[in-house]
């Protein structure tokens, strides 16, 4: 994984100095909350409806066991005890004073990470697929491109003032699990004629207005990946609104001028700025391809894995729905569900943070991810080292077999946490969760995915969920609207609102209607819910949840 | 006919901490809703919201929020201004935990 080399070092020293400097003088009244405001969400820093927020990026979602230690150390010294994984591949800090927030942004410097850009209206953190490099479907890691668009993105005088922020995913299977579809600008590697370029898709993003990215290129070289996405970020720079903040977002500027239009003018753009790449990027980014070999991996049998697979069924179980395959057949990817059943989605302790590091360091060759479904992901692990770390992933409440379930739910922080915020998302995926651990039927249901927002800004990814769920202010009473259908991967799908909202202590039993339409209705335990949907259609579940409205019909 | 005026407290975050803090009716911060300045006059709220923004070097966003009497004190009339005098209602931790230490 990428290292820090030393301009980087004195660039954030430097950063977080001036940083220092412009809190201390607000806090001695040099500055104002105005001037102060843009400075300091330019440094990962809210203020939110209880306290201060600070959202640290984990670029790309991959950080090793040291710098996974040190997101515990801010944890415990400068918060209360954990943090909070986001669907954007980050961490946030729901209770740092102004004070100490500079001592930590030194210690996250330390550790060669930093909260740039995770705030403000510019290129924010790239995400990218959580198994990259490890993923058995995978052309090639796409990480080595996500660094270079980090490093060419990060300051860029001309992206620091958009009209609003924007956001870049990648990934290098055709198997989407970076939602690129639903990004700004969505990158997949591709192969054309024995050479890697990627398919760019833009137009993307959720909100108020989500839409579904459009393909602007079907192959781009690789080589001209910056200046190519130099001229997207420039047409959008001068065509993009600025008269209104809800349609200052790619997907309105390509809806609006369509997307021949915004291709013709991105070609324009990428022939006048291509000549001014002389090749320096290529020899960065060969430098940075070195930081991402893969690791020496080591061979041997999986007697071990296979005896606890055989007769350890709580093994089996985790095994069955936490691991997925890794493109050497006697290694595995593991993914660490830190959502048992009534928790809130995406948050960890320090003490549980140290103990995933240590598993990092111990069994997977020092690196670990975050994934944007708010999980914690080991790349790469050998399959008889899988029944010990089951062991310790359960001594600290981390072995919960839910992954992919119906109690793996994406929840925002909602109102909860979040200035924006119309309801509260946490406290429905809690007891969404706990539900139904209660019935057992989570493995029965099969893959199902629930995800909860608080607000129409949508940061829970409602509208690609399979059950979607979004929290409003409805005359001063929280109020759920559902969406069925929604899709996140390569099938990307908007959902469909089923109709009127439900109050926050029905939402639940509603959720439980729509489930017992799917289990009646699907066709052998293979087929999923969003394949059952694709057959059925929404009235079934209407029926269900709305039966009232359907007598008066009938 | 002019809609009845909702009565008010002034609410704002501290500067250092972030804490939800409130208006006090001798303008001082107090991070208990019920020792709040409860502002039934339209015109009175706007001048106290002047008053309060001037200690803008201790405090950040202050603004008027609604509120009604109750038997201690003010008491929120929305839900979000009630997770913001509690904190959050999926852990017992931020200001509940406080208090409960006390």
């Amino acid at each position: 994984m990428y290292k820090y080399n030393e301009f980087d070092e004195a660039f954030l020293a430097e950063r977080n100095a001036q940083f220092r400097a412009q809190v201390e003088r607000r806090i001695d009244g040099s500055l104002t909350e105005d001037e102060f405001k843009p400075l300091r969400l330019m440094n990962g820093v809210y203020l939110q409806l209880h306290a201060y927020m600070l959202r640290v990026a984990v670029p790309y979602g991959t950080l090793n066991s040291a710098q996974m230690r040190t997101l515990a150390l801010l944890a415990e010294k400068w918060d209360k005890g954990y943090g909070h994984f986001t669907t954007r591949q980050n961490i946030q800090y729901n209770w740092p004073k102004l004070r100490d927030i500079p001592d930590m942004l030194d210690a996250l410097g330390e550790a060669g990470l930093h909260a740039i850009q995770t705030s403000g209206n510019t290129i924010r953190n790239t995400t990218a697929d959580h198994f990259a490099g490890a993923a058995a479907d995978e052309l090639t890691d796409p990480r080595p491109y996500a660094e270079l668009i980090r490093q060419w993105s990060t300051d860029h005088p001309e992206f620091q003032f958009l009209g609003r922020k924007f956001k870049i995913a990648i990934t290098g299977s055709g198997n989407d699990r970076a939602v690129i579809k639903a990004h700004d600008v969505g990158l997949q590697v591709v192969e054309q004629d024995g050479k890697v370029g990627f398919k760019v898709v833009v137009g993307g993003g959720l909100g108020r207005t989500p839409m579904i990215g459009q393909v602007l290129r079907e192959f781009l070289p690789q080589a001209d990946l910056l200046p190519y996405l130099e001229s997207v970020l420039t047409v959008y720079n001068v065509l993009g609104r600025r008269d209104n903040k809800y349609k200052a977002r790619i997907k309105i500027t390509v809806s609006e001028n369509g997307i021949e239009t915004y291709r013709a003018m991105t070609e324009e753009a990428f022939m006048a700025i291509r000549g001014q790449y002389d090749g320096t990027d290529q020899q960065q980014l060969a430098e940075i391809k070195t930081h991402f070999q893969a690791p020496e991996f080591r061979s041997g049998s999986t007697e071990a894995f296979d005896a606890a697979y055989a007769n350890d069924p709580v093994f089996r179980a985790w095994a069955d729905t936490n691991l997925a395959e890794h493109r050497k057949g006697d290694h595995a990817i593991v993914t660490i569900s830190i959502k048992a059943h009534g928790q809130t989605p995406g948050d960890a302790t320090a003490e549980q943070m140290r103990v995933m590091a240590d598993l990092g360091e111990q069994y997977a060759y020092n690196e670990l991810r975050i994934s944007h479904q708010q999980n914690v992901i080991l790349p790469h692990v050998h399959k008889n080292d899988l029944p010990a770390i089951h062991a310790t992933l359960k001594a600290n409440g981390l072995a919960t077999a839910n992954i992919g379930l119906i109690s793996d739910i994406i929840a925002c922080p909602g109102m909860d946490y979040c200035a924006l915020a119309t309801a509260r998302s946490i406290p429905v995926a809690q007891e969404i969760a706990t539900r139904f651990d209660e019935l057992k039927m989570e493995h029965d249901i099969g893959h199902l995915q629930i995800k909860i927002s608080g607000c129409i800004n949508a940061c829970g990814h409602h509208h690609v969920a399979h059950i979607g769920i979004l929290g409003l202010d409805r005359a001063g009473v929280e109020n759920y609207q559902i969406t069925l259908g929604g899709d996140a991967t390569e099938t990307a799908a908007i959902g469909t609102r089923t109709g009127p909202g439900f109050a926050y202590d029905e939402i639940v039993p509603a959720v439980e209607r729509i489930v017992e339409v799917y289990m009646a209705q699907r066709e052998g335990a293979e087929e999923t819910f969003l394949e059952t949907y694709r057959r059925i259609g929404m009235e079934p579940f209407k029926a269900a949840l709305y039966p009232e409205a359907q007598k008066k019909v009938a | 006919m002019a809609r009845a005026f909702t009565p008010k407290v002034i609410t704002a975050n501290d500067l250092l901490e972030g804490d939800v803090i409130y208006f006090t009716a001798d303008d001082s911060w107090t991070r208990d809703l019920a020792q709040a300045e409860l502002i039934t006059d339209e015109a009175d709220a706007q001048l106290r919201l002047l008053e309060a923004e001037k200690q803008n070097i201790r405090i950040v966003g202050a603004y008027l929020a609604d509120a009604k009497a109750g038997p201690n004190g003010p008491e929120p009339t929305h839900f979000r201004e009630d997770f913001r005098r509690t904190g959050p209602s999926n852990y017992f931790h931020g200001k509940q935990e406080a208090e409960a230490n006390v």
